[in-house]
């Protein structure tokens, strides 16, 4: 069982901050790290794994610094974002290599284990450039398991993958979890890691957004504020409407696409307004033309999150 | 030192399209050695010329660049660098390995084509192929160390190389006397002049540097750099930044 633990953990390069003061602990089990891209999740692996050193705070693990540490090696697992690999080597002589260089005491056994482990056995003679995107992300894997490590750090694994790969990865990191392994992965998609991940770290900008369960980052982000764009036949007369209304915070009269006007309004209960909204200009007798969520983006629902952690 | 590095770095730096290039390179001068031998027989200025200036000037350099970038250069670019840091292995162990297996590269594909191409043109004598090998040998050492710690420091090592190899030691050394004292190349002549003997002068093997300026100067770049490089790559960020 080993825990991972970043103290006040800031990365700055030049003027450009890309994480600014984060503090968290990875413990055993599937963590996600969830933020859309730009985000520093991977600069925030980057320095789990060693790979850069933080500006300022700390990345332990089990009490171990793990900058410019490289005993730490035995203990991480690390499947990278590039795809960079030997390319003139078979997949079975890489992870072999990888096995040797781990010093193993019996390379050969560790490399057949990991190759069996993400179903590559088949096609481990063919060289790693001959190899689809998939099959390239699994001898990725292979590598990162050869040594067994209690700590696997995985940056975007699902990238390139087919669903059928995918659902084995998850799979693969789900049951690794189980066993107690500490798992983390980075992932700019919530249904990725909703689905595996027990526990969820959200990264923002740079800044450590929200943490916990899928339940309870999935409620932080039906609850927040939703706005809406609606255009329709009468948008003075909804607009006092609406606002008459309980249900909406604020709305306004707002220019949009080839100078159309529409109203742009801030619900305050996401459920309420949308069972709401059809009565109210059905009241008033203005017909609908046109209702679409403002900011169902990513990027919104994570800078909420952000600013509703600042607060 | 380790085996496994040296393998993966051996493996890509001779993928076969590159490995039969660089054999093309080493052809050259042995052809022109034996076209030489042919035209105009034995003779000790046409040796000189061809093994000081094609071989020591021209083919040790740039395979020592290809092969002192090319040990490491492409996978810091492509990042798969990561598989070797990831591992519990000291830095300085992984450059040493690159630059054993560049070391090696150069001594089959210039230094014994050196020997040969000067066993060609004038047999032993004047020792000017053993001269010029040995030259070609350290001078070989020395390239590889400084082209390899180039390629760990800058991603523009190639470039940086060439204006080195092509500028600074062929064009400002031929120019400005003082250069020549910083230029790899003429520390490994004084090893030529010193082999070659009483008859080097007159065959115009004269280098720059003398035999007790050159050799210190030699181990410098090689243990310097070769330090240095470790020591850099402890420190290499792997990330792109975001």
């Amino acid at each position: 069982m080993s825990t991972l633990v970043l103290d006040t953990v800031s990365r700055w390069f030049g003027n450009v901050v890309a994480v600014n003061d984060v503090s968290m602990t990875i413990g055993p089990g599937v963590t996600g790290l969830l933020g859309p891209n730009g985000a520093g999740k991977s600069t925030l692996i980057h320095m789990m794994g060693g790979f850069l050193a933080p500006s300022s705070g700390t990345v332990t693990l089990d009490g171990e610094v793990v900058w410019r540490n490289e005993g730490i090696y035995r203990r991480i697992g690390l499947v990278p974002e590039r795809e960079g690999m030997y390319d003139a080597v078979s997949g079975w002589r890489f992870v072999l290599a990888n096995a040797k260089l781990h010093r193993l005491p019996d390379p050969e056994a560790a490399a057949r284990r990991a190759l069996q482990t993400v179903e590559m056995t088949d096609v481990q003679d063919r060289e790693i450039g001959a190899y689809s995107k998939g099959m390239k992300q699994r001898v990725k894997m292979a590598t990162a398991l050869v040594h067994d490590p209690p700590v696997l750090l995985l940056d975007e694994p699902f990238n390139g993958m087919d669903p059928r790969q995918r659902l084995q990865l998850m799979g693969l990191l789900r049951s690794m979890g189980e066993a107690g392994r500490t798992v983390l992965f980075s992932s700019h998609i919530l249904e990725e890691v909703e689905q595996i991940a027990g526990s969820i770290q959200v990264m923002v900008a740079g800044r450590h957004a929200a943490s916990g369960g899928f339940r309870e980052i999935r409620r932080l982000m039906t609850e927040r504020p939703h706005q809406y764009t609606i255009r329709s036949a009468d948008d003075r007369a909804l607009a006092s409407a609406i606002i008459a209304d309980a249900s909406a915070s604020s709305v306004q009269l707002v220019t949009i696409r080839d100078s159309t006007r529409a109203l742009h309004v801030e619900a305050t209960d996401f459920s309420a307004f949308v069972r709401v909204l059809p009565q109210i200009a059905r009241r008033s007798g203005i017909r609908l033309y046109e209702v679409s969520p403002a900011d169902e983006s990513l990027e919104s629902v994570f800078s909420y999150l952000v600013t509703r952690e600042t607060r | 030192m380790n085996a496994t590095v040296a393998q993966l770095t051996a493996r890509s730096l001779l993928g076969r399209r590159r490995a039969l290039l660089l054999l093309a390179l080493a052809g050259v001068i042995l052809v022109l050695a034996v076209i030489s031998r042919l035209l105009a027989g034995k003779d000790a200025e046409v040796t000189v010329v061809i093994l000081g200036g094609f071989a020591l000037g021209t083919l040790v350099p740039l395979l020592g660049l290809i092969a002192g970038t090319g040990a490491i250069g492409p996978e810091i670019d492509d990042g798969s660098i990561v598989y070797l840091l990831s591992k519990p292995l000291g830095r300085p162990s992984i450059v040493l390995s690159k630059l054993v297996v560049a070391i090696g590269v150069v001594v089959a594909l210039a230094v014994l084509p050196t020997l040969v191409a000067g066993l060609v043109l004038s047999g032993t004598s004047d020792r000017l192929a053993v001269g010029y090998a040995l030259a070609a040998l350290v001078a070989g050492i020395a390239y590889c160390a400084l082209f390899l710690a180039l390629a760990v420091i800058t991603r523009h090592a190639v470039v940086v190389g060439l204006l080195y190899a092509l500028i600074w030691e062929s064009l400002v050394g031929n120019l400005v006397p003082g250069a020549q004292a910083l230029s790899i190349q003429q520390w490994a002549l004084a090893l030529t002049e010193k082999v070659v003997g009483a008859r080097s002068e007159e065959l115009g093997i004269t280098s720059a540097v003398g035999l007790g300026t050159a050799v210190p100067l030699l181990l410098v770049v090689v243990i310097g750099f070769t330090w240095y490089a470790g020591w850099r790559l402890r420190s290499l960020r792997l990330t792109d930044a975001e």
